[in-house]
């Protein structure tokens, strides 16, 4: 678009040399000449009143619209025309007439200030032209490239388009393909779960009856140990020597409680100590066990005592070196983890560890959960499958979203990044995605502002982008980033300005 | 009328500005920084003392009456020492009241270099003196001096009235020098004792030995302490002014204009701060001090100047007082000061331009500044690099908007040294300034007095090679931190410290520096961000004295140190023009002052106009304040407002914080790049008038921006009115102040006065308050009848363009038919117009003539500008008018009538603005 622009202003810039001066008061351009005639009254142009034609030009403002003073600086909101012969005609405001400064190339606006101005318009013009032939020859070149770049986006995007047709196509094999390998999976697992659950029942059944037994066995070990005397009787007494069987835990065994605990009697033998051991099994501690709780102090660490003679790091030395070295680097939480043993109270074994590992599924049934484990396998590989072309379609679903220009010119920055070094910072422009600034010696990035959509004015809207909600400013609001772009050969960031530390912040010209 | 519109005034305001306040709590001062008077300990132990019978007692026996003063020792009945009064009755009609110690241990210090000179003094005599006092008369009318003996009193009276009592509440309280008594070896002790007995006088008792109070010998405040190596030294004295209920002055503080009452709450504090976000309605501490007191009632205005540079604190309290028979108000103020001795100004006025005359005779008048200096400044923290600069030099252009000054804040420098330029942002200055030039505008560099500590910095190794910087307590170079990391003060207390600052703006000194570089002082309270209280260490040195004793001064020494340097540059042909953050009195001589760091707050934006205000009425008239607000961001309303109150305030600069959005004018749209030209370009119409302003504020001392109640000293209705304010005598502005505001209701003073509406013409009747509704593009500004404005109509790109642009009179006429004006006109920027090169005319319309005559016929300057127009408002229409220029040639003009408004309007005499005219209408 703003090439095109370029090539017209060129075709205009050769008629500058053409203009003829023409007669009239000072500072009315040639398409106004006709309403300035010498020696008849003179109407101002908003009509709002007639005037001699020597008050035109005079130093007084007559005209409510500034139109009797073309050539001087008495109406506040009048202009002047400056013909600037060989270069463009330009109005500047009548407040720049004989003000001292130079405006008008052609030295017209500094008629009577005594400012000492040199007519430039003939070598304005030259380097206009200069400029415009540069321009152009680059504008023509980022036309074709332009060209080249559409035609490459329409390709993508075709090919981008047709890749996703199939993939749809081929998504909806793959989703019937799923729900198929689902059924067989449903079908194959139900006499695998059948199978299991015989399993497990019959190896609940064999736990049952060997922890009966072990119980049998521990409540004669226990009976045997109670019955101090050896009478083939336990009781009340021989019971109460056992504290920690008391029922309400006030650190004594009573006698009527020994003999709650007996099922009532003041002493059982061996076969009513069964209803007995019932009442005592949760709490009982093996004599053997409460002796040596009594005589051993507490040991605070559960891993093996290490001699301080002996070399502990011979035991696992580069493990615990590189750990440590490791964990300086980092925090050094774990180190503590590692060095510190951790506190424990000793706790009586519990005697439940007789529980043995299942037994292996049997070959029938092995043979079922292999067959499942298969169709598991196949569903879950389907169904990942699906999934990749899911994320590979909505990846091409938003790229295709995106808008990329009117002809999809700017399709080929997508998933690119260009960076900018100045003094301080390192910028980062990764279009249609976010925009970095990263001080050069050292520092954290900061983030100016994620991809927010195309911010040009109504007619050039494809040449500002904007980035927002970047990181908050000191009482200010998030920072953002406005990316002009200009017409070039190459696609760099040219510079950048930051106008306020907030808000404003351009990268501008950019070009392709 | 007034009464009755205030309470639904107030209202409004109240409630629009209460959601701002709460909302801005995080972010306003951080009070704990900052000492309240119960922390102060010289402060807590003065205001522990209750009034009562004072321990003073005149000796009458010793006094001594010479040609120019009386002196005469007081003596405080608990501990025996000796004071020595001093009174002198000045030319101009002011008493000045002096007491220090008869025989301190050491001197104390006296403030120097603020008066101007020595007070011109008139004879004293006595007209009455008896064993209770003695009666002195204060010149030929009714006014007595009358001095008490016991206990000490001095009442100031004419007539049957008591203008002003000293010590009535006795609260006279004079730290004398002494030895610290654990430190006191037995000779000193034996001798002390000697001394003591030597002083007293017969029959007198034992003196009472003082008990050491804590924070007499040392004083901690958050992590800082003060080794107070000279004790306890604080003085106090109280002023009663009967019959008075309003008083002002006392700059700086964020509140009211009228002073209220520090009863239940710390007294008004004077000590040069650098305060970060400073609240609203708060009489802490700011960046200046001025020790100025105004008392003002319908019958007489007078002032108490308190020249003393220490930390000051002010209480004012009012009571009932019976005089005459009858219940009046009274208002009691008491000045405590850390260190120095009393010295005192009571100006007696008796009207406000008295006051302000008698001031200005003290401590000088407001300088006079470049005309370019009026008009508008574009300044932001920071303009980034060259590039940035010519960027918004051309936005102006492109907006067609004027601007004179933009201004370098301290990332122009290399590293925040001073006289340097960034290499990489701003390696052409010249090139940069000369572009500038070209355009008719100039540039403002910051230049702060905190010196980067760096060996290879010239400025740093010339102080630290002289001896220049401020000593620590143990007499090595004092260092704090501030912008460049770890800095020296440089003691501008110094003459030659000073000398030697001046040179340094020397073009050959200032790299890159042009005639059109000028220059800004910020940081000067001095602010130290590692210091107590975010400045410097009490007990550091300048020289034998301390950094208590002068610190409210050393922003007054560093802005006239560098005034001296910008004209000492040109050959001392070129008027300075210097910024300066900190001030005392006296600092009106060296340039402009600005409000400090405010914010983006609509109560901000109406604290300006109290907070110039106060300042005026101590003589400082080139008062500013940031417009837009300094910390956050405006929204495009405020913004706009605090243009248009900007353009009609005298220092009008937009400025902000380097972490707020930028604000240049036409960065909010169309519509308000519109309303910001139209307000600029107004204050560029109005510069002749502000010129004129301020050559008559530096003639006279008569503030430029003012109170109404200084024209209007009657009307008792004005006394309070902060939301509006007077220019000169003759424009009226009410700025719009409030968010969202659809009317102000201005207050037009003066019975039979009229006043119109310099955007409409239309005339109001004064006495009354006016509801003017408002929009976006309104500026509620009245010119008053009687008076004569001339405008620039022309507006350009800066004022230096528009030097040779014709005049449009605008001429507002009276009840009674008649106005009058002046017109001031000379080069802008030498000092020329102190050789009477100048145009000053009386411009007078009466009966039907409009004359310009010359109000300074030995003074001779010829203008290119010429009279394009005459405005009359409340005419009728004439047959006819005839210019008559000098040589007697008659010429018709043409007109135009507006019977609507009365207004006429005479085209084109085109005489020289210098020249000798009437213009007659028939």
């Amino acid at each position: 678009m703003s090439c095109a622009y370029l090539l017209l202003a060129i075709s205009l810039c050769v008629s500058f040399a053409n203009a003829v001066e023409v007669q009239r008061p000072r500072g009315v351009p040639l398409s106004k000449r006709q309403f300035y005639e010498e020696n008849k009254p003179f109407t101002c142009l908003d009509g709002s009143r007639t005037i001699p034609f020597d008050r035109v030009n005079d130093d007084y403002c007559d005209c409510k619209d500034g139109s009797d003073e073309p050539g001087t600086a008495a109406c506040p909101n009048g202009s002047f025309h400056c013909t600037n012969a060989g270069y463009k005609p330009t109005f500047i405001p009548s407040s720049r007439i004989n003000d001292g400064i130079c405006d008008c190339c052609d030295t017209t606006d500094e008629y009577n200030s005594g400012a000492s101005c040199q007519n430039t318009c003939r070598e304005l013009g030259r380097q206009e032209r200069e400029t415009l032939q540069k321009q152009a020859e680059i504008a023509k070149e980022g036309f074709l490239l332009k060209q080249q770049l559409i035609n490459e986006a329409k390709k993508q995007r075709e090919e981008k388009q047709g890749k996703m047709t199939e993939m749809q196509t081929n998504r909806r094999t793959m989703e019937e393909k799923v729900e198929a390998l689902r059924t067989v999976k449903e079908v194959a697992e139900q006499p695998e779960k059948e199978a299991k659950e015989r399993h497990l029942k019959a190896w609940e059944d064999q736990k049952a009856i060997i922890r009966a037994e072990k119980d049998k066995t521990k409540m004669a070990e226990a009976f045997l140990e109670l019955d101090d005397d050896a009478d083939g009787y336990v009781s009340v007494v021989e019971l109460q020597s056992h504290t920690e069987l008391d029922p309400d835990s006030d650190g004594a065994l009573t006698e009527a409680e020994a003999q709650a605990l007996l099922g009532g009697a003041g002493k059982v033998d061996t076969s009513s100590f069964e209803s007995a051991w019932d009442n005592i099994k949760d709490k009982y501690i093996s004599e053997s066990q409460a002796d040596s709780a009594a005589v051993d102090p507490p040991v605070e660490d559960n891993r093996p005592p290490v001699p301080d003679n002996e070399p502990y790091h011979d035991d696992e030395p580069v493990d615990e070196d590189e750990e440590n070295e490791d964990d300086d680097e980092d925090d050094d939480y774990p180190e503590e983890d590692s060095d510190k043993p951790i506190p424990t109270v000793h706790t009586p074994e519990k005697s439940e560890q007789d529980e043995e590992a299942m037994p292996p599924y049997d070959a029938e049934t092995q043979t079922l959960i292999d067959a499942a484990q298969k169709t598991r396998d196949d569903f879950d590989e389907a169904e990942r499958a699906l999934r990749e072309v899911d994320d590979q379609i909505k990846s091409i679903e938003k790229e295709l979203s995106f808008d990329f220009g009117t002809s999809g010119e700017f399709t080929y920055l997508y998933s690119q990044c260009y960076d900018l070094t100045t003094s301080e910072y390192i910028y980062r422009l990764c279009p249609f995605n976010r925009v970095s600034q990263k001080p050069k010696y050292g520092g954290s990035e900061t983030n100016l502002g994620s991809w927010g959509s195309w911010a040009g004015p109504v007619d050039s809207k494809y040449m500002v982008m904007k980035y927002e909600h970047g990181t908050g400013c000191w009482q200010g609001p998030n920072r953002s980033t406005t990316v002009k772009l200009i017409c070039g050969k190459e696609t760099v960031v040219i510079s950048t300005s930051e106008p306020s530390r907030s808000l404003e912040r351009r990268t501008p010209p950019r070009g392709y | 009328m007034r009464n009755m519109a205030a309470p639904i005034d107030r209202m409004g305001l109240l409630l629009l500005t209460l959601l701002p306040v709460l909302f801005s709590i995080s972010d306003a001062v951080d009070r704990s920084n900052f000492k309240t008077c119960e922390q102060s300990a010289f402060c807590k132990r003065q205001r522990d003392v209750k009034p009562g019978q004072s321990p003073y007692r005149a000796l009458l026996e010793t006094l001594e009456l010479s040609d120019t003063r009386l002196t005469l020792q007081l003596i405080n009945d608990n501990n025996k020492v000796r004071l020595l009064l001093e009174l002198y009755r000045l030319q101009g009609n002011m008493t000045r009241v002096k007491i220090n110690e008869l025989k301190p241990l050491k001197p104390r210090y006296e403030v120097p270099d603020v008066l101007v000179k020595d007070p011109p003094t008139e004879p004293l005599s006595v007209l009455n003196r008896d064993e209770n006092g003695v009666v002195l008369s204060l010149g030929a009318d009714s006014q007595r001096l009358i001095i008490s003996a016991r206990p000490f009193r001095l009442d100031i009276v004419d007539g049957p009235n008591v203008l002003l009592s000293i010590n009535s509440r006795g609260l006279l309280v004079f730290e004398h020098l002494r030895l610290r008594k654990d430190t006191k070896s037995e000779t000193d002790t034996e001798q002390d004792v000697e001394q003591n007995v030597a002083e007293k006088g017969e029959g007198e008792e034992e003196v009472k030995e003082e008990e050491d109070q804590p924070g007499m010998w040392e004083e901690t405040f958050k992590s800082h302490s003060d080794s107070k190596p000279n004790g306890p030294t604080s003085i106090s004295l109280d002023f009663s002014f009967p019959g008075v209920e309003h008083v002002y002055g006392i700059p700086e503080h964020a509140d009211t204009l009228k002073l209220k009452s520090t009863e239940g709450g710390d007294p008004y504090r004077l000590y040069n701060l650098d305060v970060f976000q400073y609240e609203l309605h708060n009489p802490m501490a700011l960046y200046g001090a001025v020790p100025v007191l105004l008392s003002h009632t319908t019958d007489r205005t007078m002032g108490v100047f308190w020249l003393n540079a220490a930390e000051t604190w002010v209480d004012i309290s009012s009571s009932a007082s019976v005089q005459g028979g009858s219940e009046k108000s009274q208002t009691d103020v008491r000045w405590i000061s850390e260190s120095g001795i009393i010295d005192v100004f009571v100006m007696l006025g008796p009207r406000p331009t008295d006051v302000f005359s008698q001031y200005a005779s003290l401590t000088g008048t407001q300088s006079f500044p470049p005309l370019a200096a009026l008009a508008y400044h574009q300044c932001r923290w920071n303009y980034n690099d060259q590039e940035d600069v010519k960027a918004v030099d051309d936005g102006f252009d492109e907006h067609d908007i004027p601007y004179d000054f933009i201004w370098l804040d301290i990332e122009h420098t290399d590293g925040k040294r001073y006289f340097t330029w960034d290499p990489l942002k701003f390696s052409q200055p010249r090139e940069m300034l000369q572009n500038l030039k070209d355009k008719k505008r100039k540039m403002v560099t910051i230049v702060d007095p905190h010196i980067k500590v760096d060996s290879g910095y010239k400025i740093h190794k010339e102080i630290s090679s002289k001896g220049f910087y401020i000593k620590n307590k143990d007499g090595g170079d004092y260092e704090g931190w501030c912008w460049p990391g770890n800095a020296g003060y440089p003691d501008f207390t110094k003459p030659e410290m000073r000398a030697w600052w001046a040179s340094m703006f020397a073009y050959d000194q200032y790299e890159g520096s042009m005639e059109n570089l000028y220059t800004w002082n910020d940081m000067n309270e001095p602010s130290v961000f590692n210091g107590p209280e975010v400045t410097m260490h009490k007990d550091a040195l300048h020289g034998a004295w301390e950094h208590r004793d002068v610190h409210n001064l050393y922003g007054f020494y560093v802005q006239m140190a560098t005034a001296q340097g910008l004209i000492q540059r040109s050959g001392g042909v070129e008027r300075p023009f210097v910024l300066t953050r900190a001030f005392f009195a006296g600092s009106q001589r060296y340039g402009a002052v600005w409000t400090g760091d405010n914010a983006a707050e609509w109560g901000h934006l109406k604290m300006s106009i109290p907070m110039c205000l106060s300042l005026g009425l101590v003589g400082i008239s080139f008062c500013g304040a940031d417009v837009g607000g300094f910390f956050k961001s405006p929204n495009p309303e405020l913004l706009v407002r605090w243009y248009q109150a900007g353009a009609y305030q005298p220092f009008f600069r937009a400025h902000a914080h380097l972490d707020t959005p930028r604000r240049e004018p036409w960065l909010f749209g169309p519509e308000n790049t519109a309303l910001i030209r139209e307000a600029v370009r107004q204050r560029y119409t109005l510069l002749p008038y502000w010129y004129q302003l301020f050559y008559h504020a530096h003639r006279t001392g008569q503030p430029a921006m003012r109170p109404l109640w200084v024209e209007y000293p009657e009307n008792a209705a004005t006394f309070a009115i902060e939301d509006e304010f007077l220019l000169g005598k003759d424009l009226l502005v009410h700025p719009v102040t409030d968010e969202g505001s659809r009317g102000v209701t201005a207050h037009l003073p003066g019975e039979g006065e009229v006043w119109y509406d310099v955007h409409t013409y239309k005339k109001h009747q004064g006495n009354q308050n006016l509801y003017i509704p408002v929009t976006m593009n309104s500026i509620p500004v009245f010119q008053r009848g009687g008076s004569i404005i001339s405008r620039k109509e022309r507006v350009r790109r800066s004022s230096l363009c528009m030097q040779d642009d014709p005049y449009t009179l605008y001429v507002a006429v009276n009840a009674q038919g008649t106005a009058e004006g002046e017109l001031y006109i000379d080069d802008g920027h030498t000092f020329n117009y102190e050789k009477q090169q100048f145009i000053h005319r009386r411009l007078t319309f009466a009966e039907g003539e409009l004359s310009s005559s010359n109000l300074s016929p030995d003074s001779q300057f010829s203008t290119a500008s010429w009279i394009e127009k005459v405005v009359f408002m409340g005419v009728t229409k004439p047959n006819a008018a005839t210019l008559r220029t000098a040589g007697g040639l008659e010429s018709a003009l043409e007109f135009e009538f507006e019977p609507a408004t009365e207004l006429l309007s005479l085209r084109k005499p085109g005489v020289n603005a210098g020249a000798d005219w009437t213009i007659q209408l028939r």
